[in-house]
């Protein structure tokens, strides 16, 4: 448990003084010794604990854990929908939540994409991808509608615009979450395991999607999710999680050159990441498992 | 390989238009309905709904049925160009009964649909409004119209709004509750990700919890519409002078029973359309969900 972390990590530079944003990036996460602890002081339940990692500008993080294990309330204290109890959150050079403010206010700089879908199944797709410039008032109906379409159209989208979310398959709605997102030029995309609910299949068109997105936009990239292939895959940073209370296991630097395509799963160097850090995973599963952690 | 992929899974789900227009759409469905077993199954049904009342009363005159009229009698009386009570298709006060009935459900609908939903709204939204209001409502809402017949006939002058006041009671209570049901159903999801894309409190209400509600207060309309019915037979039965209920009641008073068999047949079919075209409606404004059942249906 005494990890101690290597120079140049993602860990040691959450310790070092506020770093530039790198190659014009924006949306640098800065998490330090945060806790949380649900209900009253003392009789609580510890679900995060002293937790301290670095998210770089422009890249995919992925935050791997046990179910249950508390990095979703890490993602809803970076987007601003929990409090923290202590600690602190910056977002480039600005305090999120920290001491005095322990909950951040939720804005289009972080946007969450939802592990069960948040499209508005009442407004069709693209009515549900133009809401954002819309409600902040920053672009006309007409002017956010235009834009939305361009968005769906670049994602291969564009046929569904008037369909409602309801008409669509799963992985689809994804997609179109992540465009609605895109719209608003966010410094961060937090991704709450949204393809948890896809089937094997088509979790790797959406994964390759992702990438493709990822690509175009180099937006910095908050990934959860409890499969660890996936989070080697996607990512540039790996942060195995404990469980209960959670907090930084291991910190692994995925030295894949981005582009990545489906051929990165067979290559001999994806599986030596996957060699290194299955132990680690599954000796919190197990814990997990010992205690009882329901799925979530 | 972008491209390909970009465009595979689409390609085969892709539904380029937004299907055919409303009009052919409803031909089609009639004609599909047509096809099906239900319209005859529906008939049998009726057929023997009518078969065992004939029976009973008509053929083997049960005990317990030697009062009640059988459908012929009711029947040849509803039809009749010269009813023997006084009261068929073919008179005017028919009518008049039926749209008084009818006006003063509309306007107790009406009335309670436009306070019954913004409280609804209110209280599933503001925590601190619903702990200062629930309480009190779940107080009243236990206490049938009956009982409040006294006290609205004290409170109200006239005929009229004490019978509009009962039958406005119990949809109130039906709308209120089921949009307050409604709102408290909404995914937290959509409200998080509304605030997350930069939506403002106001906005957050008007764009996710009015219309999150909806299938719910949708719900609630309809039972509201029906329950209006069974409050308005109350209060006519107890005081004014038109209106089904009234003719129910007189009718046996004036031991006109078939009269009053046509009258309890009327209020079905009146209160069956009203409710129906609550729904029409409903599934008229929310298009999103209609056509999510009907993907549902076919999936």
């Amino acid at each position: 448990m005494n990890y101690e972390p290597p120079r140049g990590s993602p860990i040691a530079d959450a310790r070092a003084p506020a770093l530039a944003a790198q190659g014009g990036c924006k949306g640098a996460i800065r998490i330090a010794n945060v806790v949380k602890i649900y209900g009253s002081e003392g009789a609580g339940v510890r679900a995060v604990d002293d937790c301290t990692f670095h998210v770089p500008a422009g890249k995919i993080t992925v935050v791997v854990g046990p179910s249950g294990c508390g990095k979703t309330t890490l993602l809803n204290a970076i987007a601003g929908f929990h409090s923290i109890t202590s600690g602190t959150i910056h977002l480039d050079d600005a305090l999120l939540c920290g001491p005095g403010r322990p909950k951040a206010d939720p804005g289009p700089d972080r946007i969450v994409v939802f592990q069960n879908g948040a499209l508005f199944p009442w407004k069709t797709i693209v009515e549900n991808v133009a809401f954002g410039p819309i409600v902040q008032g920053r672009l006309s109906r007409k002017a956010a509608f235009e834009k939305a379409r361009m968005m769906l159209a670049e994602t291969g989208l564009h046929n569904l615009e008037t369909n409602y979310p309801g008409e669509i398959s799963s992985g689809m709605r994804r997609r179109v979450e992540i465009a609605r997102a895109l719209m608003n030029d966010p410094k961060v995309l937090l991704l709450d395991e949204p393809y948890r609910a896809l089937d094997s299949l088509t979790k790797s068109v959406m994964h390759e999607a992702l990438l493709e997105t990822f690509d175009r936009n180099r937006v910095t990239i908050f990934f959860i999710t409890h499969d660890l292939e996936e989070a080697i895959f996607l990512g540039h940073h790996v942060v195995i999680m404990t469980t209960r209370p959670c907090r930084p296991k291991k910190i692994l630097t995925v030295d894949i050159p981005h582009p990545r395509d489906y051929s990165v799963l067979t290559a001999k160097r994806f599986r030596e990441y996957l060699d290194e850090t299955v132990e680690a995973v599954h000796e919190e599963a197990l814990k997990a498992f010992a205690a009882g952690e329901r799925e979530r | 390989m972008n491209v390909a992929l970009a465009q595979g899974p689409t390609a085969v789900l892709a539904k380029p238009e937004r299907g055919p227009g409303r009009l052919e759409s409803s031909a089609y469905r009639m004609a599909q309905w047509l096809r099906s077993p239900r319209p005859y199954l529906m008939l049998i049904g009726f057929a023997l709904f009518l078969g065992f009342w004939y029976l009973t009363v008509e053929v083997w005159k049960l005990p317990r049925f030697s009062q009640m009229p059988g459908p012929t009698a009711v029947i040849t009386e509803w039809i009749n160009p010269d009813p023997i009570y006084g009261l068929s298709l073919y008179s005017p006060e028919y009518y008049q009964h039926i749209w008084v009935s009818t006006r003063r459900v509309l306007i107790a609908f009406l009335l309670a649909t436009a306070t019954g939903v913004p409280l609804g709204l209110l209280l599933g939204w503001s925590l601190r409004f619903k702990e200062y209001v629930f309480p009190v409502f779940e107080l009243l809402r236990p206490i049938p119209p009956l009982a409040w017949v006294p006290l609205a006939i004290i409170m109200f002058h006239g005929s009229e709004t004490p019978i509009i006041f009962l039958t406005f009671l119990a949809s109130f209570y039906a709308t209120t509750l089921n949009t307050m049901l409604g709102v408290e159903s909404i995914d937290v999801s959509f409200v998080r990700a509304a605030y997350c894309l930069g939506a403002k409190r106001r906005q957050v209400f008007w764009h996710v919890i009015v219309p999150g509600a909806m299938p719910f207060i949708f719900t609630g309309l309809q039972i509201s519409v029906g329950v209006a019915w069974f409050s308005l037979v109350a209060g006519e039965m107890v005081s004014g002078q038109y209106g089904l209920g009234y003719l129910i009641n007189t009718s046996y008073t004036m031991v006109q029973y078939p009269t009053m068999v046509i009258g309890m047949i009327t209020l079905g079919i009146v209160g069956y359309v009203t409710s129906a075209a609550v729904r029409v409606l409903g599934n008229y404004l929310m298009q999103w969900r209609a056509r999510e059942l009907a993907m549902g249906a076919e999936a």
